[in-house]
């Protein structure tokens, strides 16, 4: 079958695209599209067709005035729904259909601004008027993650005008297999889902296993809470993985890979489905790819809610339709992996950044981050911070250039901001630890972070400012952990379920000098028992805020007090004198009669007997009782 | 080739292609402590004990750990003390710790290393959530709030036997090990052979215990209690006396049965014997007529019920012949009863088996005439062993009794049942008197290690090609070639059990990794020490053929059938009922056999069919589970019109004829 | 009237058939089973069983293992709260409790007994910079409060009642 080449489907596109006097980018990703993106969308269509020009969809690239296109997820979902016009770049933010009018007449038609609907300046208050002047996008560098919010997901000929699949056709036509693996490893990427091994060598110890089948995985299974990374990469240019798969194929000598994605991302899931069908009829998948002698065929697999699913071995018995419980390595998946082939298993991100390293050159990428861990970092930054959303940002980047520079500061309960004054930044899911301001300066990179107990993980950054309490934020990752743990060794099933516990007591008020230290040497334990990475790094929450914040600890445990207040079993209710007028209220409300006093007399609660419900302020119209 | 050695605890030790380096391990004599690794099934890593330090790689489970040359392992440091400790604790938090009224209490591998580290308090929480105790099945106990979760059940009922009744079900701390849906033990396809009970190293899998009946038994002074002893039990009961495995101990089982109160003591040997004959027989005469071979022995209850759920349309070339247990049972009752002028009533079989199967197998409704069964009761080894020890006899220094008459007169080919092949072996030497005229041949070749052994042994002018298979995993595999054409045999000896009874689920569990060889050699001596190795020549079985039994007398004494379990729902499902009046109604049957044979494709076709010309409204449409006729299927029934071997065009056919 | 579970037998049939009945497909085999019964029945796994040639022990172990799959019949509005991190940071427990006490559920019981509403906890939607999220009939609902989340379910009681009146007339 005889396919145009690239360079004619570039051209073809540019081609095409020139006849349109401006391109209306909205951004289609699942945050922006549960904001009305596509009433949006749509709204355009009606508009620009009420005023008698014509906008076409994308894919079709009829004959028309303007160009209307869907992204993937731009990152600052905190500001959608964002509308991004083109040439010039024009960003706007939390727009709403009802504006659209305004957009179409005064900026595609007049080329005027709307400044109520451009980001302003923290300081200066001037309206920003793109996204290169816009600290949050301005301090990233945006690698990976270049095309996505960019370009059409749909759109297979968009990715080829960015020279999408050059690096693959290279890859299987020009380049060895060995050739291939060199240059991964001189790119020095590092498994980007929380492993860090190095790519280029996981790749060559499965290139060398002499068997006549052999996979390539996808792991798609993204299922840290607070971590959406990978679901933009899919949502957003799904081609730049199928690309990183046959390049990965081409390097080990496989036939057929899987990319196996959450069920709970069905956006990524529809995207991919569609990417693969457009890659199979340009010739870039199935038989004789890009006119070579290789074959590689894509199938996609939808997860059924197990986040154990996301470490190798549970994801290849889920594969093989068994229950997702991970297997001893040795013998690792290189060796013996899917079906007992060699399998090359690949985070999304790391697969992504396969050709874009290749594209600038392998140096090129080596020379951006730090000395061991080269290359850019996708990060999702959550939590109190001022702006959140999806970020990229090189390897060594400091946690201040990334809460204060692009994130605008900690941003407290009442709503002030703090600038740098976060408690603790836990990094790395349930699985990482967490950074306190000792490491605000840090350069962040796989090795720093592990020296001082953390991890990079798969990315999640969520920012908790002054008034979090950590043993809360320690026990919600041990609950999640908990409920996911497969149930196959004794340490992890067991153990997290009593470290679950511990924690449930020293948040209630049961907890004693014993169940401190019962906890942390469980928690040692849990760590070095465990049978897979699930296990091993759940107890990563506990020991790194006990390192850090033993002072909180000890204040729940001895002196039965949580220091932010927000552990109800320890709150301390108590009447304001001053302010109570001692009209009885609470005292008749309470369920235990734990408050007492008399007309002229300020009512007091028996702290001995109160159970610590809150009937009693949410009682009282003075709001004489506080916690 | 360059020798290869480890360093374990500074001693050196060569690597002689080990699986892993646990067994190397073991060659330093250190046994270190294991849940779930059992080197017949397949490793599963689950319970960390067995985590040793090596250098340069940290510590790692030594499990699935592959040994390597110049690696220098410690297995005792501070923190794998702690470790192991620690999983131990776990463990015993969510477990029933009422280890004095638990029935494994003394084999209890939890309790064992509990004491070997020296875990002295539990400081975790108590939980308590436990699936309920199950004892619906009649050989099988389940107590989920003793399963540690290693899932060796799971692994040998799957891997070894082919059955996979048992499986995990959710998932984290709320884990089972069940069977499918949750359902009773007893209502399951488990066969009853045990062998879960036999891996389990806690008190989750226990055979039922009928220890209370048979003793309220013996307590009866208007009962006549008299017992069998299974061959393989006599081999193996003294290690929970302190014997090694293959010691005889029969004379002081005796005695000690006596002490009890048994008021005959007899050997199922006896009935053994006449099963040769029988089987033999029957052999004899199917090989003449050359009709349903290859003959299958059926002494191995857990075997029949595999057959009958699995393999109901060779059913056929099942022998008839009950099993000694059960020939016993019968033979007894109607002969002791005139003996001794009592009723059945008052007479009650005890049988002491290795196996659980065959406390299933006395309940079954064939076995019984009017409501009294031929077997009463069935003990395992451990049973015997736990009341003799309840008694307070001193096993050891019992002086040996011997069997009571008639039925426990025995020749070496009665004993030798408990192996396996021992069942082929002792039929062959009856066979070859009568094709060899007269002449007895030794036959050597059916015995061995393997699980699956195939001989050809020329007789005379005959040669038979015989096949013996153990473990049901191995007897599926060469029934499915039988079926396929590529192998095919006269004779077929199934046991469920990996190397015959002698290591049924009733058996003691030993640290002996040569125990199996060993009880075989002890039963191949008794045999040896015999006069007679033949079963024909048993003097007291010549007689009571000749006195008693005649063919119609036997027939229904020591002959049996079998039934088809292959429904797996007892109910059709209708599919689609007319709108109008019925006037095609047509079922087809979905059950496995069929579905191999491409009912499902039948079904979507037919159903097509009827679409396309407009009948759906005049046709009711349902699905059955299993006809019953599974070696002529695929089957539809068509308006009453059974079709087997059925095809679309007969179906069309037979549709076009009805209008 | 149809039996519920045979009426869609002949899509298990075509299922079978479209993955091959090849045992490693077990799991699309049961999402596709599930998409049409929204539930998966246990005749129909025992049936999957036998043409997969697998135990059903086998088929039950995976049916639990994974946390979309439920052998009880669900609501027919599914409501997914997202309790992720940053969810959870924004008070998705709020919600979450704000829904049970409007609807009578509890930790044990998620499915309202007139089988309207099924009330989930997912791990994280990814729909992080909108925290707290929340799911309801695979719509995405950001930035919610209990007050917007149970005019939301209050809503779709409404439509439910009008649709019994409009039958029962």
């Amino acid at each position: 079958m005889q396919h145009s080449s690239l360079e004619e489907r570039k051209q073809h596109y540019h081609d095409c695209m020139s006849q349109y006097k401006a391109k209306i980018v909205i951004c289609g990703g699942t945050g922006c599209i549960a904001n009305g993106a596509m009433d949006i969308f749509h709204r355009f269509e009606a508009v620009i067709a009420a005023k008698g020009l014509k906008a076409t969809v994308a894919l079709q690239k009829e004959q028309a005035d303007y160009i209307l296109s869907k992204s993937g997820c731009q990152g600052f979902c905190q500001m959608g729904p964002l509308v991004t016009l083109y040439p010039q770049g024009i960003f706007y933010v939390h727009v709403k259909a009802d504006d659209v009018e305004e957009i179409v007449e005064k900026t595609l038609l007049q080329g005027e601004l709307i400044p109520r609907l451009l980001i302003h300046d923290d300081e200066t208050g001037e309206p920003l008027p793109d996204t290169a002047h816009i600290p949050f996008y301005a301090k990233q560098e945006r690698t990976t993650l270049k095309l996505c919010g960019m370009i059409d997901a749909q759109d297979i000929d968009e990715y080829i005008a960015h020279d999408g699949y050059t690096m693959a056709r290279k890859a299987v036509l020009d380049m060895t297999d060995q050739e291939v693996c060199q240059a991964i490893t001189a790119s020095g990427l590092r498994g980007r889902g929380g492993g860090g091994f190095p790519t280029g060598r996981k790749w060559d110890l499965t290139r060398v296993q002499v068997n006549d089948t052999k996979y390539v995985i996808c792991n798609g299974d993204e299922g840290d809470p607070g971590a959406f990374m990978d679901r933009c990469v899919m949502e957003g240019n799904p081609h730049s993985v199928l690309e990183g798969m046959i390049i990965a194929a081409k390097a080990i000598g496989a036939n057929c890979g899987y990319i196996y994605v959450r069920a709970e991302y069905p956006l990524a899931v529809e995207r991919l489905k569609l990417a693969v069908k457009a890659a199979k009829e340009a010739g870039f998948l199935g038989e004789q790819i890009f006119g070579s002698t290789m074959n590689f065929d894509m199938i996609i697999m939808e997860g059924a809610g197990a986040f154990v699913c996301g470490e190798e071995t549970a994801l290849m018995a889920s594969i093989e339709g068994r229950r997702g419980m991970p297997m001893p390595k040795p013998p690792f998946p290189a060796v013996k992996g899917l079906f007992g082939k060699p399998t090359v298993i690949n985070n999304v991100e790391t697969l992504a950044t396969v050709p874009v390293a290749m594209q600038m050159g392998v140096e090129n990428y080596a020379a951006k981050g730090t000395a061991k861990s080269s290359g850019t970092k996708t990060f999702a930054l959550t939590g109190h911070v001022a702006h959140t959303g999806l970020i990229e940002v090189p390897f060594g980047t400091t946690l201040r250039e990334i809460i204060v520079d692009i994130g605008g500061g900690v941003i407290n309960d009442d709503g002030s901001n703090c600038g740098a004054d976060f408690k603790a930044v836990q990094i790395g899911g349930p699985s990482g630890g967490c950074l306190t301001q000792e490491h605000l300066d840090m350069p962040l990179d796989y090795d720093n972070l592990l020296s001082v107990g953390a991890m990079i993980g798969s990315g999640g950054l969520v920012v908790m400012n002054q008034q979090t309490c950590l043993i809360q934020i320690a026990r919600f990752f041990m609950q999640f952990t908990q409920n996911e743990s497969c149930g196959k060794c004794v340490v992890c099933r067991e153990g997290t379920r009593q470290m679950l516990g511990l924690l449930e007591d020293i948040t209630e008020g049961r907890a004693t000098k014993e169940s401190l230290e019962l906890l942390e040497e469980l928690a040692h334990v849990v760590k070095i028992g465990s049978l897979c990475g699930l296990g091993k790094t759940a107890p990563n929450p506990v020991l790194s805020t006990m390192k850090y914040f033993r002072d909180e600890y000890n204040a729940h445990v001895f002196d039965k007090k949580c220091p932010t207040n927000q552990c109800q079993a320890l709150s301390c209710y108590q009447v304001v004198a001053e302010l109570c007028k001692s009209c009885g209220l609470c005292a008749k409300k309470c369920p235990v009669n734990a408050i007492s006093g008399a007309k002229g007399v300020p009512y007091v609660i028996d702290q001995d007997v109160c159970i610590k419900c809150g009937v009693c302020m949410e009682t009282c119209k003075f709001h004489a009782i506080v916690k | 080739m360059k020798k290869m050695y480890a360093t374990i605890d500074g001693i050196q030790v060569p690597i002689e292609g080990e699986k892993n380096l646990l067994e190397v391990i073991r060659k330093a004599n250190i046994e270190l402590p294991t849940f779930c690794y059992h080197s017949d099934i397949s490793v599963y890593g689950a319970c960390r004990m067995c985590m040793v330090e090596i250098e340069g790689r940290g510590l790692q489970p030594s499990c699935s750990t592959a040994a390597a040359d110049g690696m220098v392992v410690k297995t005792n440091t501070r923190e794998i003390r702690n470790l192991r400790k620690m999983i131990v604790e776990l463990m015993l938090a969510h477990h029933d710790q009422n280890c004095t009224t638990c029935p494994k209490s003394g084999e209890c591998r939890l309790q064992e290393i509990a004491q070997q580290l020296g875990v002295s308090k539990v400081r975790f929480k108590q939980l308590a959530d436990f699936a309920p105790f199950d004892d619906s099945s009649d050989a099988i106990v389940r107590d989920p709030s003793k399963c540690v979760l290693c899932g060796d059940c799971v692994r040998v009922c799957s891997e070894i036997q082919s059955v996979g009744v048992l499986d995990f079900a959710r998932r984290g701390s709320a884990s089972t090990v069940v069977a499918c849906f949750d359902k009773p033990f007893g209502t399951v396809e488990c066969v009853n052979c045990g062998q879960c009970v036999k891996v389990c190293p806690v008190g989750a899998l226990t055979p039922k215990f009928q220890i209370n009946e048979v003793w309220n038994a013996l307590h009866d002074s208007k009962k006549t209690v008299v017992v069998q002893i299974a061959p393989a039990v006599r081999v193996a009961v003294g290690e929970y006396f302190g014997y090694k495995p293959g010691t005889a101990t029969t004379g002081q089982i005796i005695t000690a049965l006596r002490m009890m109160g048994f008021d005959q003591v007899y050997d199922t040997s006896f009935a053994a014997d006449l099963t040769v004959l029988q089987e033999g027989d029957e052999f004899l005469e199917r090989y003449g007529k050359q009709q349903n071979l290859p003959q299958f022995t059926s002494c191995c209850p857990a075997w029949v019920k595999f057959a009958e759920q699995y393999y109901p349309d060779m059913l056929p070339n099942l022998s008839t012949c009950k099993s000694p247990q059960q020939m016993f049972g019968s033979v007894c009752k109607d002969q002791l009863t005139k003996m001794l002028n009592i009723s059945r009533e008052d007479l009650v079989v005890v049988s002491i088996m290795p196996c659980t199967a065959k406390k299933f197998e006395a309940k079954r409704p064939e076995f019984k005439e009017g409501n009294n069964p031929d077997v009463d009761f069935v003990l395992t080894t451990k049973e015997l062993s736990l009341m003799v020890k309840e008694q307070g006899i001193d096993f050891e220094k019992l002086e040996p009794g011997s069997f009571d008459l008639p039925f426990g007169f025995k020749t070496g080919a009665g004993v030798i049942f408990g192996n396996s092949g021992g069942v082929s072996e002792a039929v062959l030497r009856y066979a070859a008197s009568k094709l060899n005229h007269g002449k007895m041949i030794d036959v050597k070749e059916l015995r061995g290690g393997e699980s699956t052994r195939i001989a050809e042994i020329k007789i005379g002018e005959v040669t038979l090609r015989l096949a013996v298979v153990s473990g049901l995993a191995n007897a599926r595999k060469l029934i499915d070639k039988i079926r396929r054409g590529e192998e095919h045999f006269d004779l077929v000896e199934v046991m469920a059990c990996c190397g015959g009874c002698i290591n049924g689920g009733g058996q003691p569990t030993s640290s002996d990794h040569q125990h199996v060889s060993k009880r075989a050699k002890g039963l191949q001596d008794q045999d040896k020490m015999l006069q007679f190795h033949s079963a024909q020549e048993n003097p007291y079985l010549q007689e009571l053929m000749r006195d008693d039994l005649t063919a119609e007398k036997a027939h229904h004494l020591l002959h049996t059938l079998y039934q088809n379990r292959k429904r797996i729902s007892l109910e059709d499902i209708m599919i689609r009922k007319p709108s109008a009046e019925t006037k095609i109604s047509m079922k087809i049957c979905l059950g496995t056999s069929c579905f191999l044979r491409g009912a499902q494709t039948l079904y979507t076709q037919l159903n097509d069919y009827i679409h396309s010309q407009g009948l759906d409204d005049v046709t009711e449409v349902s699905a059955s589970f299993c006809n019953e006729r599974c070696q002529k299927g695929p089957v539809v029934i068509i308006n009453g019109n059974v079709l087997e071997h059925c095809t679309f065009e007969r179906a069309v056919a037979e549709l076009k004829r009805i209008q | 009237m149809d039996h519920p579970i045979a009426s869609k037998f002949d899509r298990v049939c075509q299922i079978l058939e479209h993955h091959q009945r090849n045992p490693h497909k077990l799991i699309p085999i049961l999402q596709e089973i599930q998409a049409e019964y929204l539930y998966l029945p246990e005749e129909i796994m025992t049936f999957v069983s036998t043409a997969l040639g697998l135990s059903t022990s086998a088929i039950y172990g995976v049916a639990t293992f994974y946390s979309h799959f439920t052998l009880t019949p669900k609501g027919k509005n599914v409501i997914k709260v997202c309790d992720g991190t940053a969810c959870h940071v924004k008070k998705s427990e709020g919600l979450i409790q704000a829904i049970e006490k409007e609807l009578g559920l509890n930790a044990k019981k998620r499915t309202t007994d007139d089988l309207l509403f099924t009330l989930e906890t997912v791990a994280c939607l990814g729909a992080c910079g909108l925290a707290p999220a929340v799911v309801l009939n695979d719509q995405v609902h950001g930035l919610m409060t209990p007050e917007s989340t149970l005019k939301l379910i209050r809503e779709i009681k409404a439509k439910e009642a009008e649709v019994v009146c409009n039958t029962a007339v």
